[in-house]
């Protein structure tokens, strides 16, 4: 059972992924990344993190990926483009180099702590069947109790991103009658 | 542990060994939610319509079956035969495609649903079918209500691909709006649902329910009001229901999203609004009216039988307010749907879910009750103030530049 949904799971994360770089056209790529969001999702289900595959589906699929749809309907780029012509001549070797070095980092880090992740893995495991909301009590005492202030910084970081982008896209007031 | 029960969800039929008993009852508990979903949908749009036309002085659909009942039948099969059409311009994968993602996330909701259960003298709920004691609700997943907002905030999906893929402007400006609209009432949703999960202190809507065992229990009783009627406001919103149904303005947008679909494609779209019309009430109920939990035993029938009648009879009564609000409020405009949406829903329910904390926070804590309240409404008279000249401020700015709203 948990092999077959890896797998499917699996499957729908690399046909996902493959399609947000392959397709030409931007909206399909969009929705390739729905597709690999998804299969995220059923990941955390399969390893019984229910709190975060609601999440990852409410927050990345529900709201991120509407607004770059959005954005895209709005602005008008809802064309199929040609990605055999490169605006940047760096770019793709670039991104060759990062991501077999992502790929050679990560291969790495599980091989060298598996004993490690084996053995803290057994600890935190607190039987979801006895307590259905286990999941979002150990999750909001780490976040609210042990990195509370990790947590309330990123908020800040958040506010200020929202601030500066409404200060940007506002006209300067004091020329605003010269100017009509 | 075993990893299959856990992705079945909480019921307890599921848990141990599937054997043929207990997968029969899950089957015939899907083919039940299925039928059901289809046939109160098929009523609900004979009910609407009786009910508006008897609003309007008319008469409304008669001729199909007794009273017209077999009205929305007839229309479905003609929707089945008509021509399908496929405008030139359209992006055909999506085109297809998007009927579903609006119709699946209306059906999906039913799963998490209570539909009945037997509550009487403080029981829990569980009934025996056959030797097996469960739940009369599809999946009691662990996330039960966040399933309900995550599927929402799917079901944005299907109008914004259907208009945009139409290849068409009407649509495509349709579908913007509802995006918009869709996405900025999800967050009042999920405040004033966060209320009611601060107070139940489960997200399984089996456990919200059973949480919910007497009146002054009832969610829309201890958390005041305004949590129920913020909810009630943003699901009519996110429904795109009258009066919020600037999706399909047709004065303005000729039929809005849906303007290219034909046939049984732009049925599944009808078919999703109408259901989700009904999985709303459901879950309002579920949320802030008890459920299944009746407020006195009906003498001479089963307790498990009593909880369908009294989750049926709850939900009739708001499928008959959505209704009547069709019926008897004339649609927003656009700039006054974005200001209710964010400039009080959203500060309105941030506010209260704040107020129950403390409140609760004060009772934990054995704090003075009487200060508590006195500080209380001390800070949400100031925030009321700040939020009003902020928006009184800004509006100022906006007329002096020249701006039209």
């Amino acid at each position: 059972m948990e092999l077959v949904v890896f797998v499917l799971a699996a499957a729908m994360i690399l046909v996902g992924g493959l399609g947000v770089v392959l397709r030409s056209h931007p909206v399909h790529a969009a929705l390739s990344l729905i597709l690999t969001l998804f299969g995220v999702a059923v990941m955390f289900v399969a390893q019984e993190a229910h709190f975060l595959a609601a999440v990852q589906v409410i927050v990345y699929a529900g709201a991120i990926v509407v607004l770059f749809l959005f954005v895209i309907m709005l602005l008008g780029v809802d064309r199929t483009e040609d990605i055999k012509t490169e605006p940047f001549k760096v770019q793709r070797p670039l991104a060759i180099i990062v991501g077999l070095g992502v790929i050679g980092l990560v291969t790495a880090a599980v091989v060298a702590s598996r004993d490690v992740v084996a053995t803290r893995g057994s600890g935190i495991a607190e039987p979801a069947m006895t307590d259905p909301d286990s999941n979002i009590r150990q999750l909001s005492r780490s976040v609210f109790g042990d990195y509370v202030v990790a947590f309330e910084v990123t908020s800040v970081l958040l506010v200020v991103a929202v601030v500066g982008t409404v200060l940007l896209t506002r006209k300067v007031k004091s020329t605003s009658k010269e100017s009509q | 542990m075993n990893n299959t029960t856990a992705l079945l969800g909480l019921d307890p039929i599921a848990i141990g060994d599937l054997i043929w008993t207990p997968l029969l009852i899950i089957l015939l508990k899907v083919v039940v939610v299925f039928v059901i979903g289809l046939v109160a949908t098929m009523l609900m749009v004979w009910f609407e319509r009786k009910a508006i036309a008897g609003m309007g002085n008319r008469i409304g659909p008669n001729k199909a079956g007794p009273w017209g009942l077999l009205q929305t039948l007839a229309d479905g099969i003609k929707l089945f035969f008509k021509e399908d059409l496929l405008p030139d311009r359209a992006d055909r994968f999506v085109f297809k495609l998007a009927p579903y993602l609006a119709f699946v996330p209306a059906f999906l909701v039913w799963a998490v649903i209570p539909l009945g259960g037997d509550f009487s003298d403080g029981k829990d709920g569980l009934v025996t079918w056959f030797g097996h004691a469960t739940r009369v609700q599809l999946a009691d997943p662990p996330i039960g209500v966040l399933l309900l907002l995550a599927l929402s905030s799917v079901a944005v999906y299907g109008i914004m691909l259907a208009g945009w893929s139409s290849g068409s402007k009407y649509p495509l400006l349709g579908s913007v709006r509802a995006s918009a609209q869709m996405v900025s009432y999800e967050a009042a949703l999920g405040l004033s649902i966060a209320t009611v999960i601060l107070l139940a202190g489960t997200l399984s809507t089996s456990g919200i329910v059973g949480h919910q065992s007497s009146f002054a229990d009832w969610h829309v009783v201890s958390t005041g009001v305004i949590p129920f009627i913020i909810f009630m406001l943003a699901a009519t919103a996110e429904m795109n229901r009258p009066p919020f149904d600037l999706v399909e303005a047709e004065q303005e947008l000729v039929g809005g999203f849906n303007t290219e679909y034909s046939s049984i494609r732009f049925g599944l779209f009808f078919l999703a609004e109408f259901m989700n019309t009904i999985t709303m009430s459901g879950v309002i109920v579920t949320l802030f009216f008890g459920g299944p939990q009746g407020l006195f035993d009906i003498p001479g029938i089963p307790g498990a039988i009593e909880g369908s009648i009294w989750l049926i009879a709850k939900v009739l009564v708001f499928l008959y307010i959505y209704v009547w609000m069709r019926a008897t409020l004339p649609r927003f405009r656009y700039d006054q749907l974005m200001d209710l949406g964010w400039k009080i829903l959203i500060p309105a329910s941030l506010g209260w879910f704040m107020l129950m904390a403390v409140l609760r926070l004060g009772r934990d804590k054995d704090w003075n009750a009487g200060l508590v309240a006195i500080v209380a409404a001390v800070v949400i008279l100031g925030c009321v103030a700040l939020m009003s000249t902020a928006v009184k401020v800004s509006k100022a700015n906006r007329e002096r530049e020249g701006a039209m709203f």
